[in-house]
Parts: C-alpha cells; sequence; structure tokens
C-alpha cells in the first residue's frame, strides 16, 4: 500500500517516530483510531475509516517527538482549527493528507436489511458485503455519512504533504444546507417539536463533546461543578436539549462542519443540522471567509444597531 | 452568611406613585439573608442615607440593596454612603425600580410586582458580592486634539493656557478648517479670516501646542489617563524645518491642473502649493497626482528653485507615538454631496453653487478676488435664488433628516452681502421655515428682509433648468401664495445639508467612542453631559456632536477644553475593579478571549498548571487590569468560563436571572 510505503519513507527519514492512523477494528472490517510506534504494515486505511484524528493530537502533542499523523480533507480542517488555537503543538505534527472519496457507514448497509457482515470488499463504485449468509452487493454511493454526501470540500488545508490527491472525489449530492432550510421552512412550533424530539432521545453520552475539534476546552463547563451549568442542564427534563443548545453556541463560529458529532451520536440525532445554521447565518451576515466571524473585529463589521427581528432575514 | 439590608426610596412620588414601595420592603424582607428592609422618600437625601448608614451599623450588614432610580444616576452615591459606614462600595447594588418600572408601567398591581422581581434579583445578585478595591493609575498630562478648525484650535488655545501640552493633529495640510473659507460671519458681519488667523498664529506660537498637520490618527491605544497614540505624517516632500515659506516652488510649478481645494476647485493650483496666504504652517506640500517628478520622473523646477534647500521627493511618512491622558474630537463637517438631487441642476450648470463655493466667490482672497462674478463667463449676475435645506430637514432618504441649523443664518448673510455690495440685484431665497434663535440671530434676519429687500419665499424649488437662451429658470412654489413660480436667474446659491467629516466613523471605532445613526459622536449625557463622549477621556468640540456655528462651537470648545483640563490636574485615577480575570485552572489557552478583546487587555503566558491531575505547562491568558474596560465580551467568547468579569461574574448574572424566573 502507498500509505504503508510512505509512512516507512517518512518515519526513515525522521520526520516523525511515530504515527497516529488507523487499525483494523474489534469486527474485522471496521478500523479504529490508534497509534503506531512500530509495525506500520498494520497501518489501515480505507473507506471505513470515518474517524477524525485530529483531536487526539492535544495529549499527543504533550509527549516528546514528531506524530506523524494521516488526515483526510475533512479533518485537516479541524487540525487547523486546533493549531489556531493552540491546542496542539503543530511543531511535533507531521500532518500528511491522505485521500478521500467518502467514508461508509456502516449502519446504513444494516438498515438496508444486510446482517450477519463479516467483511466488506470495495470494487469502485460497488461494495460487496461478506455475510454469514453469503455475498450482497450495495451501491457505494448508497451508503456514505450523511458527512460525506454534502462534503464541505475535498482539498486539504495547512498539511506537510498531501498523498495523491487526484485520488479524492467530491461525493457530494446534497446542497450542504439544505437540511437547515427544509428546518427554516416550518413554522416555529413545528420546528420546536422537531428539536424536542431528536434531541430528547439524547443520553448524555458526551461522545459529540468528545469527538468534536472544537470542544477542546481543558475542562468542558459541564464537567466543571463550579460553573453553574452541569446542574443547570439538569434542571428539568429539558436537561439534553438544553446541553446541545448550550453546545452549539460554544462551538459556533469555530465549527468545521466535519460532521463529527452526528457520525459518533448513537442515537443517531442530527447535530450537524444545529451547526449548520449557525454557519449559514454566519456566511449571510459576515461572509464566508477564513476567520471565525464572532472572534474577530472589523471597521466595516454589522453595526449592532442592526436589528434582526425573529424570522426576519432567515427565509 | 450575608447579611443584606433592603432600603426602597420613592423618588417621591416618581416610584411611589406607580410602586406599592411599602409593599416592596415587606416582601423583600422575606428573602434569604435579607435582614433589614426599609422604604423612605428621598433614599439620596442626607436623612436617607443616615438611614442606611444607621441600618449597616445597627444590622451588621454585609450587602445593601437600594431600589431606586437607574445606576447611573445614584450608584456613585450609595457606594460612598456604605463605604462611610466600614462596607466595601462594591457589596452595594441598584435595583432599577424607576426608569425600568415605575416610569413605564401604569398598572399598579403589574408595577409593585416587577418592582419586587428588580430588587430580588439584586439580592441574589449581591449575595454573590465580593468586597473589590479600586486600583490607581497615573495620568499622562498631555492632551490630543484631534482636528485643528476653530473647535480644536480654541479647545487646545484653553488646554495649553492651563499649562498642558497638547498637540493638534489635522490631517489638511494647514490649521484653520472650514472657517478660513468663509468670507464674513454672521451676526456681526466681521471677516472670517481677520479673527482666524489671530488664533491660528496664537496656537502656532504657543510654547504648550505642538502642531500636526497633513497628519492623521494611525492608532489609539490604552484608556482614560494613558492613551498611547500613533500619528501618520503624511510625507508633504518638503522639510517643514527648512522651509522658508518663500512660495517660489510654488509660483516655479509648470504643472496647473490641481483643484485648489481651498476654494472648492473653482480655480487651480500648482502642484507644489500652499493652501491659502495665512496657512499655518506657512510650508507647501506636493500633491503627487499632478506632481511632475512624481508622474514622470521628469521636471524637479522647484527642488532646483529652493535656496533653502527644503523640497526632498524621497520623504516618506513617519510614524510619531505619543502617550496622552485626554483626547478631544474635533473634526469638523462637511456639506453634503449633491449627486442624488439632479432636481436643482448643480452638476449640470456652472452657474448653481453650493453656499460653500459662494463663500469663496465673495471672499477677496477667492477665485474671483471677491467680485461677484458668475462661473461660466464671469458677468455679474442680476438675479441670484437662494435654495435653503438642499438636503437637509429630508425625509426621502437622500439627504438628512436633521436641521443643518447654520444655514438660515448665512443664507441671510449671503443675502445681505450681496444686497449690500450690489444694489442692482435681486435676490430670492426660498425656505421650508426661516430658523433664526440665537442672540442678535432673528434681528439680522429681519434686517436682510426688511432693510435689504431680500425676497423670501416660503416654499421649495422643484427644478432648476435651462430655458436655452442661456438663463436658469427655477421652477418652485410659493406656499403662502399657493401658486407656482418661474424665476429666471443668473446664478443660483443651494445650502446643502451639512454631515460629520468622514474621517469620524472610523475615528471613533478606535476611540472606541459612540456615534448616533448620523455619525455624529454621541455625547455622554444629551444635557447634563454634553461635551464628553461615553468613553471615559474622550472629549467632543464643536460639529462632529451635532450642527453649531462657530458662537457655538467656540463654547462648546472651551467647555471641552475645561473637562480635560479637570482630567489632566489629577495625578492618579481610580480604576474601575470591575475587570477581567481569568482561572487558570480553566483556561484552554485558545486566544478567541484576546481576539475580542477591544483595548487589547489579554496577553498569554506559559505557565506551570496544577490541576490536580499533575504538573503541566500551560498556555494561559492573563488580564492586565489597568487596560481592561470591564465591557465582558472576553467572557462570552470563552467556552469553557475561564474568564469572569469581578463583580459581573456569570455566576451573579445567572442568579439574577433565576431571581427573575422564579
Amino acid at each position: 500500500m502507498q500509505i504503508t510505503k510512505t509512512i516507512k519513507k517518512l518515519v526513515s527519514e525522521g520526520k516523525a517516530d511515530r504515527v497516529f492512523g488507523w487499525k483494523k477494528g474489534e469486527l474485522g472490517f471496521d478500523t479504529e483510531p490508534a497509534l503506531f510506534t512500530e509495525d506500520f504494515d498494520s497501518v489501515v486505511y480505507n473507506s471505513l475509516c470515518g474517524a477524525n484524528l485530529c483531536k487526539y493530537m492535544i495529549n499527543e502533542t504533550k509527549k516528546d517527538g514528531t506524530v506523524l499523523l494521516l488526515l483526510k480533507p475533512c479533518d485537516s480542517r479541524g487540525l487547523q482549527l486546533l493549531t489556531k488555537e493552540h491546542r496542539v503543538r503543530r511543531e511535533k505534527i507531521y500532518a500528511l493528507g491522505v485521500p478521500c472519496r467518502g467514508k461508509i457507514d456502516v449502519d446504513k448497509i444494516s438498515d438496508k436489511g444486510i446482517k450477519g457482515m463479516i467483511d466488506i470488499q470495495e470494487n469502485g463504485d460497488t461494495l460487496t458485503v461478506v455475510t454469514l449468509y453469503g455475498e450482497q452487493t450495495v451501491p457505494r454511493q448508497d451508503v456514505l455519512y450523511e458527512k460525506c454526501l454534502s462534503c464541505v470540500g475535498k482539498e486539504h488545508v495547512g498539511c506537510d504533504e498531501v498523498l495523491s490527491p487526484e485520488l479524492s472525489e467530491d461525493t457530494t449530492v446534497n446542497d450542504r444546507f439544505a437540511g437547515v432550510t427544509a428546518l427554516e421552512e416550518k413554522n416555529p412550533e413545528a420546528r420546536f417539536a422537531f428539536w424536542r424530539s431528536q434531541l430528547s432521545k439524547c443520553i448524555r453520552c458526551n461522545a459529540c463533546r468528545n469527538v468534536c475539534p472544537a470542544c477542546s476546552c481543558v475542562k468542558c463547563i459541564f464537567d466543571n461543578p463550579s460553573s453553574g451549568m452541569d446542574s443547570k442542564a439538569n434542571a428539568d427534563d429539558f436537561e439534553e436539549n438544553l446541553y446541545h443548545i448550550i453546545r452549539s453556541f460554544h462551538v459556533c463560529g469555530r465549527c468545521t462542519d466535519c460532521g463529527e458529532c452526528s457520525r459518533v451520536c448513537p442515537e443517531k440525532i442530527p447535530l450537524h443540522l444545529l451547526n449548520r445554521k449557525y454557519i449559514k447565518d454566519i456566511h449571510k451576515l459576515y461572509g464566508d471567509g477564513d476567520e471565525a466571524a464572532l472572534l474577530t473585529f472589523t471597521k466595516d463589521d454589522a453595526e449592532p444597531s442592526v436589528v434582526y427581528e425573529r424570522g426576519e432575514g432567515h427565509a | 452568611m450575608q447579611r443584606i439590608g433592603v432600603f426602597v426610596c420613592h423618588c417621591g412620588s416618581n416610584i411611589a406613585a406607580a410602586v406599592d414601595v411599602k409593599q416592596v420592603a415587606e416582601t423583600l424582607k422575606n428573602e434569604p439573608n435579607v435582614v433589614f428592609a426599609a422604604d423612605y422618600p428621598y433614599m439620596c437625601s442626607e436623612n436617607g442615607q443616615q438611614l442606611i448608614r444607621n441600618a449597616i451599623k445597627e444590622n451588621q450588614l454585609t450587602g445593601v440593596v437600594v431600589c431606586s432610580c437607574s445606576p447611573r444616576m445614584h450608584e456613585a452615591t450609595f457606594r460612598k454612603t456604605a463605604e462611610e459606614s466600614g462596607l466595601n462600595p462594591y457589596m452595594v447594588e441598584i435595583a432599577n425600580i424607576r426608569e425600568q418600572c415605575s416610569w413605564i408601567h401604569k398598572d399598579r398591581m403589574t408595577a409593585t410586582a416587577k418592582a419586587v422581581v428588580l430588587g430580588r434579583a439584586a439580592i441574589a445578585k449581591v449575595r454573590l458580592n465580593a468586597p473589590l478595591t479600586a486600583g490607581e493609575s497615573p495620568v499622562v498630562k498631555r492632551a490630543l486634539v484631534i482636528g485643528g478648525g476653530i473647535a480644536g484650535i480654541q479647545t487646545a488655545l484653553d488646554i495649553a493656557e492651563a499649562g498642558y501640552p497638547v498637540d493638534i493633529v489635522e490631517k489638511k495640510p494647514t490649521i484653520g478648517g472650514k472657517m478660513a473659507q468663509l468670507d464674513k460671519t454672521f451676526p456681526t458681519l466681521d471677516c472670517a479670516a481677520c479673527i482666524l488667523t489671530p488664533k491660528m498664529v496664537e496656537a502656532a506660537q504657543h510654547e504648550n501646542i505642538t502642531l500636526y498637520t497633513y497628519s492623521e490618527i494611525e492608532e489609539v491605544k490604552g484608556y482614560v489617563g494613558n492613551f498611547r497614540v500613533k500619528i501618520r505624517k503624511k510625507a508633504r516632500y518638503v522639510h517643514e524645518d527648512l522651509c522658508s515659506g518663500c512660495g517660489v516652488c510654488t509660483q516655479k510649478c509648470p504643472s496647473r491642473k490641481g483643484g485648489n481645494e481651498f476654494n472648492l476647485s473653482l480655480d487651480k493650483r500648482g502642484a507644489i502649493y500652499i493652501p491659502f496666504a495665512q496657512a499655518i504652517p506657512n510650508v507647501p506640500v506636493i500633491d503627487t497626482e499632478q506632481c511632475l517628478k512624481f508622474k514622470t520622473g521628469k521636471c524637479g523646477l522647484c527642488q532646483m528653485n529652493c535656496a533653502a534647500k527644503a523640497i526632498d521627493f524621497s520623504q516618506q511618512d513617519e510614524i510619531v507615538e505619543q502617550e496622552y491622558g485626554a483626547i478631544v474630537a474635533a473634526t469638523g463637517f462637511n456639506p453634503i454631496s449633491l449627486d442624488k438631487f439632479g432636481e436643482f441642476g448643480y452638476q449640470t450648470y456652472p452657474d448653481v453653487v453650493t453656499s460653500l463655493e459662494f463663500e469663496r466667490i465673495l471672499n477677496a482672497a477667492g477665485p474671483t478676488k471677491g467680485h461677484l462674478e458668475r462661473p461660466s463667463d464671469g458677468k455679474p449676475p442680476k438675479t441670484l435664488v437662494f435654495v435653503q435645506c438642499v438636503g437637509s430637514r429630508d425625509t426621502s432618504g437622500r439627504g438628512k433628516e436633521y436641521c443643518s441649523k447654520i444655514c438660515c443664518m448665512y443664507t441671510a448673510k449671503h443675502a445681505m452681502l450681496v444686497r449690500e455690495k450690489y444694489p442692482d440685484t435681486e435676490v430670492y431665497v426660498f425656505y421650508i421655515d426661516v430658523r433664526t434663535p440665537g442672540k442678535n440671530f432673528d434681528e439680522f434676519y429681519r434686517r436682510a428682509v426688511e432693510q435689504y429687500g431680500v425676497h423670501y419665499i416660503k416654499g421649495m424649488v422643484g427644478k432648476v433648468y435651462d430655458d436655452g437662451a442661456g438663463h436658469l429658470m427655477v421652477r418652485a412654489s410659493d406656499l403662502l401664495a399657493n401658486e407656482q413660480l418661474t424665476i429666471s436667474a443668473d446664478m443660483v446659491i443651494l445650502a446643502a445639508a451639512t454631515e460629520p467629516d468622514k474621517t469620524a466613523r472610523s475615528l471613533a471605532t478606535m476611540l472606541t467612542a459612540s456615534m448616533d445613526t448620523n455619525d455624529f459622536f454621541t455625547e455622554a449625557h444629551p444635557k447634563l453631559r454634553p461635551v464628553e463622549s461615553p468613553t471615559a477621556g474622550v472629549f467632543l468640540s464643536g460639529f462632529c456632536q451635532g450642527p453649531k456655528d462657530i458662537p457655538e462651537t467656540v463654547s462648546q470648545a472651551g467647555a471641552a477644553a475645561v473637562k480635560v483640563i479637570g482630567l489632566l490636574s489629577k495625578n492618579k485615577l481610580k480604576s474601575n475593579p470591575c475587570v477581567a480575570r481569568s482561572d487558570s485552572l480553566v483556561c484552554s489557552g485558545c486566544s478567541n478571549c484576546e481576539k475580542v478583546c477591544p483595548f487589547g487587555a489579554i496577553t498569554y503566558t506559559e505557565a506551570e498548571v496544577n490541576d490536580g491531575t499533575g504538573k503541566e505547562i500551560r498556555r494561559i491568558a492573563v488580564v492586565n487590569e489597568a487596560v481592561c474596560h470591564g465591557c465582558g465580551a472576553c467572557t462570552v467568547a470563552c467556552p469553557s468560563g475561564a474568564m469572569d468579569l469581578k463583580g459581573f461574574s456569570s455566576n451573579q448574572i445567572f442568579a439574577e436571572v433565576d431571581a427573575i424566573c422564579r
């Protein structure tokens, strides 16, 4: 595999002394994030490597030496954010961009009624799913993650080296903001009912927070008794809703739309819709520049005297 | 355990008429930690304050809540009252039950209920208050005046006379501003230059005044008493210290195409020029867009002819850094652009001019040497039509909604001057209203009508057009006669609306001074603090605060100077202890607070932190308390809640909200 070759070459050149990538998961065909100090042949990179690895760098770069980090295009934006916010020591990372043509959501395969999976083989645009009961083929496009169907872009940002960028494919089929627009078109009651039903599924496992590259606080307010927030969120049966609303505000203007929150949610809450609503509004009010609009200030900024009435300017 | 006293003020009938103050006091007495509650007709009176002092001592109060008017009125009073009884002044909270309650509610039941809720919120906050101590900061005894017109000159002179050094920064090559361009001044008709130029000279010669002409403000940092300002001295290409002001260069310059700004481009000037004869400093400046040396690399005639060797084509902009204790904005005004007022034909017909252009035409140093000649053919006009309110009091959205205030008087002046010198003319003035309040103002206007026979017609001009035979036809309505008029005129003079100088907005941003929707600087209080900006240490002088004539401008300039002198006479300023604080155990060092801080008060340091999980070197935020204004922007930008505001902590705000929602 070309990635393995490149890794070995970079390590032998002294660019890094260890590798953060993916390894084979417990199910045999899935993958999970892993740190390799040797045995680079066991680094796995395929269409099941959905996990964004950049956040592991917070702890990884506290250690000595340099870590070689594998990054998909959407993950590279997360690393950029962590770098900008001084949460990682960028000089201790060798960021290697790896090509991406969309990642596969195993749950979507299960949803097709396919049981007893033991392997997934990729042949171009078709997947062959090997199960205990035989083989089935599935069109690849049918089982991509939501985040891949509305991909932010296949360009890597801020990497030290990008491997075979020509192999990256734009898998976008959806308008990124279509889901938000659909919600905006509902009346407030229907919208409220939608979010209440979605957010009430939350089991507060904190996976969305833990995976989010923007949720990188040393001490999260939801873990800090003196913030008054942990108990605040528990104050009524709307607890989970408050948790998600507060969290989305905290990442507002910083979210890179990597889609990890929705990907890891065991309850399949479409959390990315909250973030994209902010992104859509920020683009509208402040343009879609690189800078975190809510944290930067220019003399030409919209003046606070411009008051947007509820509903106005959002239609 | 806090022991809180609640003091409910009647404010005469201001509060008591709408709020049952006795019931408020009784209800609040049952709140947790409240050990004393009373009401009194005027809590701010000496007797009311004594009531508070006694209660603090007798009940060993640790916190005080005063339910009264806005904290902007009497917070300082009650803090002092508490301090006199040995209580930390920051243990006092005000519940505003006047502006935010009694004044806006009619129903006694609901107003009383709301007053109780507001009191509860203040009690909830004071329960979490901690004693705070104000620090001190020194005062730099130097003032900066931005703008070198009559407002800036007068303010600077008054400050300088009190013994403090002042710098005037003027973006044009000379001080003098708009007043220097005027011919005569109402209501006395004395010559503007005759009364202004002595002041310009005085400013230039004053040992305490430094002039930075052809200079702009680049950056303002710091806070009251300690501003740090960068001034960009634009390259004149003439060394001020070498130039003798002989003016030979201005005569030798072969490029004569540049519009003479001082005469509003009614005539031309050289590429190297001195704006006008009495300019200060009397040093030329090179207009690089007109200069042949800059355009083609050839020429340099001025340099060859300069005996003082003052001309230097390689001169660069220079940045001067200076510290100030106080800053005065005196940025002045301009007439608005008349691009949107095509009906008056200003863009089409050379004989349609603005009032400021007409000032130059009347002026002996102007393009016509003071002879009344119309721009198109130089002939003396016989019929002149003045149009007032061109863009002022405008509701069409093309102009300004406000009254420019000076136009009625200067139009009367122009009409009078024309009739005085040229009795064979006919002069018409179209007006919406004639507004001439002020000492000797109405008498002045009546002289124009009664003594000089100026035809004042109430009504607006609808259209100015050419009749094809070289006459300007002015079509207008006479509202009093209820008829349409068409006047054949030789010249039309438009009293264009005024607007604050365009640089005022970016300056306001640098100064963090607020502006209204018309870009006039906002005063700290429209009646009681008219020359102070709400930003401490920033003062307002002249037209930049609102339309003003010369007498008013000079009065306000003096008033601003007094406020500056009052500030500079202090050796130390008490700083606000309600500033931000970063919790090093929680801070992630993400820099979000630094980005939103408008004052540059936040820096980062690598510090050893032990949060119980082991020692670690972390990047953490540090607040410079002297620079922090306590605006709180950082506290909301901080996702982890590491940033908090002393005296207004997040928990205190939440407690207030909880108390209100309870």
